[in-house]
């Protein structure tokens, strides 16, 4: 009995932990897509990301869609195993880190399923998946520090909060940064830390260097939610921060309110990361199911970078996730 | 007189605030030798013009603030329950989103508040003490183990808390919101600590004028011998989760409020294991039975104090958990009876040296 | 004392024995010799210094001060159980120590068998061999649980002779054996006896002493007072020694009892109609005056403990009519009972009773201040005026009252529990096994005791496993068999040879 009111609960804590992977229903004519994401509440980027795609793959759109969601890699590759014995017609994913997937997807290769990736590419041959739709988080590090370059401050002196080590935003961010620094003498890192993209974390690390009293002026996070956890730390030591203030703040991933605080110039840059990649998968689909070939393997998508010097409110609604 | 020395270095060692405090003693004389200057209080001027104090120590009482209210909950979960609670972090999303949900009515930008402050507090503090009551239910009436029951919520609390705001992530608009995480125009210290300390007083008044504690330990020690004194166990376990939850819901408001929104998934994160390894920090048994409530609050504040200091050596962020884990091993290792033992003695040895010598 | 003849050699010698705890000396100079195949009692009340000695014999204790020889071995230093067992020191304790749900060899073997791999058809057939040798009934592949409580104990022993023991330590080894059993056990130590093994006897029962031991030593207050031989030592003496002064204690309460009959005449606190628990006791009907003393008797698990409970509300109680002074009240809990003035000591002391790691001065407090309410908790004042009250009244031995009641010797922590309950100041006070596994002397005091209150005017209930315990407190006898009350006895009826008869009954009255 009591053995039995356990496994009811753990069952019920399951289903409400994996947020209810959809029943699939009959589906002769509908494509069957199986969609690997990470958690839709991770960031605001990515409950962006998860309801563009929930808005694509819909009966109305012709597909019949199964979501699992996970931050860890591990129970991603479970789902993509549950996903190919349920035999998928297309595996998306978006994956929690970069290795560990290449038995996986040689799986779905056997399988004669089309694996897409989404958002994050993977450490895998190219001949294992069809497509990858991906922002070049390089690319975004580099406009973002060509756009603090362009600032012309006699010295750089920057804390520089990460993301969660190891994760392609995080490598494409800090790796342009880090390039700057190394070849330019004005150029100094005060903090170099990892804050997980947690808004708490950063500001206790941006409390730290306050407390210690080293001098800065750049805070270089690589998502809004750590520049605002960054900025709660300014506020509060009463340092002032935005256009024509003593801090430079910059942050990534373009939220709406991080956009408006681009407006009020309490921010300075907020770079793009574009996470509506649904139409491109869609498009991706329709080609392969008309058996046509794809020009292009990797798909980058369109960035932009936000100066607060020059947004607009049309910017603000148009980008604004 | 010698004798008595020998004596006092094991009363000492015997006590249970030793750990705690011996532990912030060496924090403190490690940030001293590198910064002289660590526990220097500065007045400052923030942002929207108030009169504020920083330093090293401020901040540690700040942020230090959410685990020691979660430690107080979490104690008295330990004593009666012998297990611990690892729902809070998520339990705190739970709250920390109703709260929201009150305050801006469902609208991911509203113009303004939707209801006063006080309301969306009180209302966390329902929803908090609710998934205390379930918690509790699940341990105390059907007798599931602490961790189990308590993985319900840790597993499924964020998408819940995501759910009560469909996801959304709401931001609060008045700038009064933001006292409770920061300060109140005309006060130089933090909020936090004065919520912290009101909490603390509250918890210490109740443990004096009521028999919560002495019910508690009777319960954790032996439940069978406590029923046989009048003691009701189930109702008992089931108050301390309801204690607990309570607490959640004051740190959760803390939490929401230094930033005016949420972040489902990473607001409190881990925060759980802190709590519960404030308690062990406390030398309280994990397994249930005495407690010393002032012990954990130190261990809340030592955790902290660690945390900060880590990151004042710039040790990378991702890094502190093995820190963590090293004082988890120095602590069991310490508080082993064999250990302690031997310090007793040795204390008593050079006593007796001295003794002999002179 | 020296052997007495030449076959007979002393085994083991200890010597000027030392041990101090913080705040106690618990043994000052104390002797102890023990010759090849006798059983020698040692004895003393609680706190006499019995299971510290065994403790330093054993290794659990390291000594201050003195010497332990072995026979063939000269002066040895033991700093482990190990240690112990390596010279031929076994030890079979109160508690069984050994894993029920193995099997009976595996339990003779554990954490012996050399090597990796293991030859259980062997070990199989050399436990068999043992069991024979010893008489003992059980078969090496049984498991351990499935055996009585005496043949586990019996287990034990063997797997301490099988380890070439040449000193046999039982502590208390029958406090959880009936009378049958008992035999057997005795029974096996005769044979072990013959066999040259030297036995250490521990226990309070003074009729098994007188039954099965060839000597006795007696400690008092950490000291020794003289090695005996049994022929040579009545048991007034014994008693008087033990107590350490010439009393007569036991006649004194045969002299009291008397008076209990007229309370007959008090008027019904208690009355039970058709009351059942979840535990299984029958629908029995029960009443109790003011200022008796009555009890339930039967053998162990004839269901006289789950009545008191049933009475008390610890088991959930499933049908009947409870009154108190006449008036029907309901009690399905124990604080119900409590709040009617119903007091109950369990018979399980440690598992039921004492809240280990609380101090004295918590346990003392405990149920009256449950009493008084969530939300009014005693002064420090008033607690430790409280607890100063009934150490005195019960002279309770504690270093103090804030030390943890489990670092007590049982009969301490039993005087307590009762302190606990005589604190409530109850009207109706239940007993249950309140001289189990203490010396002598506290057995005197509480027999003594509860005379006493029932000439206050309180009603109580006694139940005890020593019969003769019972017939000098109690007035009244409810007698049961498998869970049904099957008799009453009063007055004249109070003899043993009556309560064997009813207990033993006609046999017809099954179900």
């Amino acid at each position: 009995m009591k053995k039995r009111t356990f496994a009811f609960f753990l069952t019920a804590a399951m289903v409400l932990g994996i947020g209810a992977a959809s029943v699939s229903a009959d589906s002769d004519e509908l494509i069957s897509v199986g969609i690997i994401n990470n958690d839709p509440n991770e960031s605001g980027y990515r409950t962006a990301n998860d309801a563009d795609l929930k808005k694509m793959f819909t009966k109305e759109n012709g597909y019949d869609a199964q979501f699992a969601y996970s931050l860890k890699n591990a129970e991603q590759i479970d789902y993509a195993q549950k996903f190919i014995q349920d035999e998928v017609d297309y595996l998306l994913l978006s994956a929690a880190d970069t290795a560990g997937w290449d038995s996986v997807l040689q799986d779905a290769q056997a399988a004669g399923i089309d694996v897409i990736l989404f958002d994050r590419t993977i450490d895998a041959d190219e001949s294992l998946y069809a497509a990858s739709i991906v922002s070049d988080m390089a690319k975004e590090g580099q406009t973002a520090v060509d756009w603090l370059a362009g600032q012309g401050l006699d010295e750089y002196n920057v804390i520089h909060i990460q993301g969660v080590m190891g994760s392609a935003a995080q490598q494409g961010r800090s790796g342009a940064l880090d390039a700057q620094v190394e070849a330019n003498d004005n150029w100094n890192i005060v903090v170099q830390q990892t804050a997980e993209w947690n808004a708490e974390k950063a500001q206790q690390i941006v409390q730290s260097v306050i407390d210690a009293k080293t001098p800065f002026n750049v805070i270089y996070a690589e998502n809004d939610d750590m520049a605002k956890g960054a900025v709660a730390a300014l506020d509060a030591a009463g340092i002032s921060h935005g256009v024509g203030k003593d801090v430079i703040v910059m942050g990534f991933d373009c939220n709406k309110w991080a956009l408006e605080e681009l407006l009020a110039q309490n921010w300075n840059y907020d770079g793009q990361c574009n996470p509506f990649q649904a139409s491109y998968i869609d498009e991706i689909i329709k080609k392969l199911e008309a058996g046509e070939e794809l020009e292009e393997k990797v798909i980058i998508m369109d960035e932009k970078g936000f100066d607060a010097e020059t947004i607009t409110q049309e910017d603000v609604d148009n980008y604004g996730i | 007189m010698n004798k008595n020395s020998g004596s006092l270095v094991k009363r000492l060692v015997g006590h249970q605030l030793f750990i705690p405090i011996l532990a912030i003693i060496l924090l403190a004389v490690v940030n001293l030798i590198n910064d002289p200057g660590f526990f220097r209080i500065t007045v400052g001027t923030n942002n929207a013009g108030n009169t504020v104090l920083s330093g090293y120590l401020i901040t540690i009482l700040d942020f230090g603030s959410e685990l020691a209210i979660l430690a107080l909950g979490m104690t008295l979960v330990t004593a009666a329950a012998g297990g611990q609670d690892i729902s809070v972090g998520a339990t705190i999303a739970i709250t920390g989103s109703a709260m929201l949900r009150i305050l801006c009515g469902g609208v991911a930008r509203p113009e303004k508040i939707a209801a006063p402050i006080i309301v969306a507090f009180l209302f966390g503090c329902v929803v908090g003490m609710l998934c205390g009551a379930f918690n509790g239910a699940l341990v105390a009436i059907f007798k599931i183990q602490p961790m189990i029951a308590t993985l319900i919520l840790f597993t499924a609390g964020r998408s819940i808390a995501a759910w009560i705001n469909n996801n959304e992530l709401p931001i609060v608009p008045d700038p009064r919101f933001a006292y409770f995480g920061g300060f109140i125009p005309g006060i130089p210290i933090p909020t936090t600590v004065f919520i912290a300390a009101a909490c603390i007083v509250i918890m210490l008044l109740v443990l004096k004028f009521t028999n919560l504690g002495l019910y508690t330990q009777a319960v954790g020690i032996n439940e069978n011998s406590a029923r046989l004194n009048g003691i009701n166990p189930t109702k008992i376990k089931f108050l301390a989760f309801v204690i607990l939850g309570l607490c959640v819901a004051v740190a959760a408001l803390i939490k929401v409020s230094r930033l005016s929104t949420i972040n489902y998934s990473v607001i409190a994160k881990d925060i759980e294991m802190d709590a519960i390894l404030a308690v062990a920090l406390g030398g309280n048994a994990l397994s249930g039975g005495r407690f010393n409530i002032m012990a954990s609050i130190l261990g809340a504040y030592v955790i902290q104090f660690l945390t900060t200091t880590l990151y004042k050596f710039n040790v990378s962020s991702d890094a502190l958990a093995a820190y963590k884990a090293v004082v988890v091993i120095l602590l069991v290792v310490f508080s082993a009876p064999i250990v302690r033992e031997k310090i007793g003695k040795f204390g008593r040895r050079r006593a007796s040296a001295r003794e002999a010598r002179g | 004392m020296r052997c007495e003849t030449v076959s007979e050699q002393t085994i083991l010698k200890m010597r000027n024995i030392d041990k101090t705890f913080p705040g106690v000396r618990a043994l000052s100079g104390v002797d102890f010799s023990l010759c090849k195949g006798e059983i020698h009692a040692l004895m003393g009340e609680n706190g006499a210094g019995k299971s510290t000695l065994i403790k330093v014999l054993t290794g659990v204790y390291e000594k201050d001060g003195g010497t332990i020889e072995l026979e063939g071995q000269g002066e040895v230093h033991i700093h482990s159980p190990e240690d112990a067992q390596k010279h031929g020191i076994s030890t079979v304790y109160q508690e069984i120590t050994l894993c029920p749900n193995l099997t009976v060899a595996e339990n003779m073997y554990i954490g012996r068998t050399a090597g990796m791999f293991t030859n259980w058809k062997k070990i199989n057939a050399d436990a068999d061999r043992i069991l024979r040798q010893l008489d003992i009934p059980a078969k090496a592949t049984q498991q351990l649980a499935s055996c009585s409580i005496a043949v586990q104990q019996m287990v034990a022993i063997a797997r301490a002779v099988d380890m070439e023991c040449k000193v046999l330590i039982l502590d208390e080894p029958t406090s959880s054996l009936d009378e049958q059993e008992v035999q057997k056990l005795f029974g096996l130590m005769r044979d072990l006896r013959k066999n040259g093994v030297g036995i250490i006897f521990v226990t309070h029962f003074l009729d098994q002493v007188y039954e099965v031991c060839d000597k006795i030593t007696v400690l008092r207050d950490g000291q020794l007072v003289g090695e005996y031989k049994i022929s040579e030592l009545p048991r007034v003496q014994l008693v008087a020694k033990m107590l350490g002064k010439e009393m007569d204690d036991l006649s004194d309460i045969k002299g009291e009892s008397g008076s209990a009959d007229e309370a007959q005449a008090g008027e019904v606190v208690y009355e039970a109609e058709g009351l059942e628990s979840a535990a299984g006791v029958r629908p029995f009907d029960f009443h109790i005056r003011k200022g008796e003393v009555n009890g339930f008797t039967g053998l162990l698990g004839s269901g006289r403990s789950e009545s008191v409970r049933a009475i008390f509300g610890a088991d959930r109680v499933t049908g009947g009519k409870v009154k108190m002074h006449g008036r029907e009240v309901k009690i399905s809990n124990p604080y119900e009972a409590m709040k009617n003035g119903i007091a109950y000591l369990p018979e399980d002391r440690k598992v039921d009773g004492i809240v280990g790691d609380l101090s004295v001065k918590e346990n003392i407090i405990l149920a009256l201040q449950v009493m008084k309410g969530f939300f009014k908790p005693f002064t420090k004042a008033e607690a430790n005026a409280f607890a100063d009250e009934y150490i005195k009244k019960l002279n309770i031995k504690t270093a103090s009252a804030e030390t943890p009641v489990k670092s007590l010797s049982g009969g301490n922590q039993q005087k307590v529990i009762l302190a606990r309950w005589l604190l409530m100041h109850p009207e109706y006070l239940i007993l249950d096994e309140p001289t189990r596994g203490i010396d002598i002397g506290t057995k005197v005091d509480i027999q003594k005791l509860v005379l006493e209150l029932a000439s206050e005017g309180m009603a109580v209930t006694f139940i005890s496993s020593e019969t003769d315990e019972m017939l000098r407190t109690c007035s009244r006898l409810i007698v049961m068999r498998d869970r049904h009350v099957v008799g009453e006895l009063k007055g004249d009826e109070l003899t043993q040879s009556m309560i064997m008869s009813t207990i033993a009954g006609g046999g017809e009255e099954h179900e």
